[in-house]
């Protein structure tokens, strides 16, 4: 491609000088020493200032159909699906749960949660803006439509399994809530401090295998405290049932009614 | 991953504010509450930045400090470490005044008048001939 630029005294002309090349690699040559004027444009815009309008907008269905949002997020196989599972099982009946469920290739977690009488949309992946790793703003939009949401009280989105991105990214969400297990050791709060510290609840969970592990309980929530220090904090198994009660009661809590 | 996808957000915002002008740098403002590695921001702005209009652009990373206020004792600490505590008193009720920026803040652009379309293909007639965009008649 001949390429325009600008000298000094104001001429503006195109070199054409592509023929040799390959113009696939032409284009990523340094074209610094041009000397063509630049101009700065203010932009002051948020990085992620597009999915945050698009999970504004969710916000908004939300609100409109008085449905509060708990964003639910944790490592893999921190236990988010069997504390789902728990979740409908004890909320059956009396509150009207819809999830959104961000099992990236299978429905297996989907597969898990039916038969409580709640609306599971499995999101779409194909759209979105950075891959696999969280669900953001656009793919839970793309997930709201098979849900009833004037019918329901509160929407759990389960978020893909992993402590980086998903806290990047907002959904739309009320609340952000995650799962620990204690099979992963004291010291991930200070790992990974902004997802930690993004969540008003965290769910310390596989507690019954306390007894069996060497994990310091009062050195990880030391370590969470240092990086959320107003969290709530949970102790269960979702497993065995133990302590959920906590969790149960902080998701009714949601609830606007 | 993450800076990866990081990247091709913030190629979003700036090519939107580029217009049709070529993108020489941009300068984002990042806070060190967000975590972000500023060297792999760089490797993956090398990749992202294979595209037209952002090609050969530069990605200048303005890093903000955390700083925080105690809510018990008003003291105003630069956090040293990613733990949310007054340096002063050690409480953790503390509020957030800076360190959570993440955005976009400026985009250096060519100012050169971007020639009328046609004129800026240049090559030889050869090259622009379309590719696999004959008519197929019947």
């Amino acid at each position: 491609m001949g390429r325009y630029h600008r000298h000094e005294d104001g001429t503006v002309h195109v070199h054409d000088h592509d023929e040799e090349h390959d113009p696939g690699e032409h284009d990523l040559g340094d074209h610094t020493g041009y000397g063509t004027a630049t101009e700065r444009v203010e932009v002051l815009e948020a990085i992620f200032g597009e999915n945050d309008r698009l999970a504004a907008a969710n916000r908004d269905r939300f609100d409109a159909a008085g449905v509060r949002a708990v964003n639910l997020m944790s490592s893999p196989g921190a236990g988010k699906t069997q504390l789902l599972r728990r979740t409908l099982e004890r909320l059956q009946g009396r509150v009207r749960v819809g999830i959104v469920e961000g099992d990236i290739e299978t429905s297996l977690d989907a597969d898990r949660l039916e038969g409580f009488g709640a609306a599971i949309s499995l999101v779409n992946t194909g759209q979105g803006f950075g891959g696999e790793c969280h669900l953001d703003a656009p793919m839970v939009a793309s997930a709201l439509p098979r849900l009833p949401l004037a019918d329901l009280d509160v929407v759990i989105v389960e978020n893909v399994g992993n402590l980086v991105c998903p806290a990047e990214f907002s959904i739309g969400e009320h609340a952000k809530a995650m799962v620990y297990a204690i099979t992963e050791g004291e010291e991930k709060p200070l790992k990974y401090p902004v997802m930690f510290r993004a969540v008003d609840l965290v769910v310390v969970n596989k507690i019954d295998l306390l007894p069996h592990l060497d994990f310091d309980l009062d050195s990880f929530l030391e370590n969470l405290r240092k990086v959320n220090p107003t969290v709530l904090v949970v102790l269960a198994s979702a497993r065995t049932g133990e302590g959920l009660d906590g969790w149960i009661d902080w998701i009714e809590s949601q609830i606007t009614r | 991953m993450h800076e990866l996808s990081i990247s091709n957000a913030i190629a979003t915002v700036a090519l939107d504010h580029a217009g049709e002008r070529d993108v020489r740098s941009v300068q984002v403002r990042v806070g060190v509450l967000r975590q972000i590695v500023p060297e792999s921001l760089t490797f993956c702005w090398e990749v992202v930045s294979r595209q037209p209009r952002l090609v050969g652009s530069t990605l200048e990373i303005e890093q903000v400090p955390g700083v925080v206020e105690c809510s018990d004792c008003g003291a105003r600490s630069t956090l040293t470490e990613y733990v949310l505590r007054c340096l002063a008193c050690g409480s953790g009720l503390v509020k957030v005044l800076s360190g959570e920026e993440f955005l976009v803040t400026s985009i250096d652009v060519a100012s050169a008048d971007p020639p009328s379309a046609g004129v800026t293909s240049g090559g030889t007639p050869k090259d622009r001939m379309p590719v696999g965009t004959e008519r197929k008649e019947g």
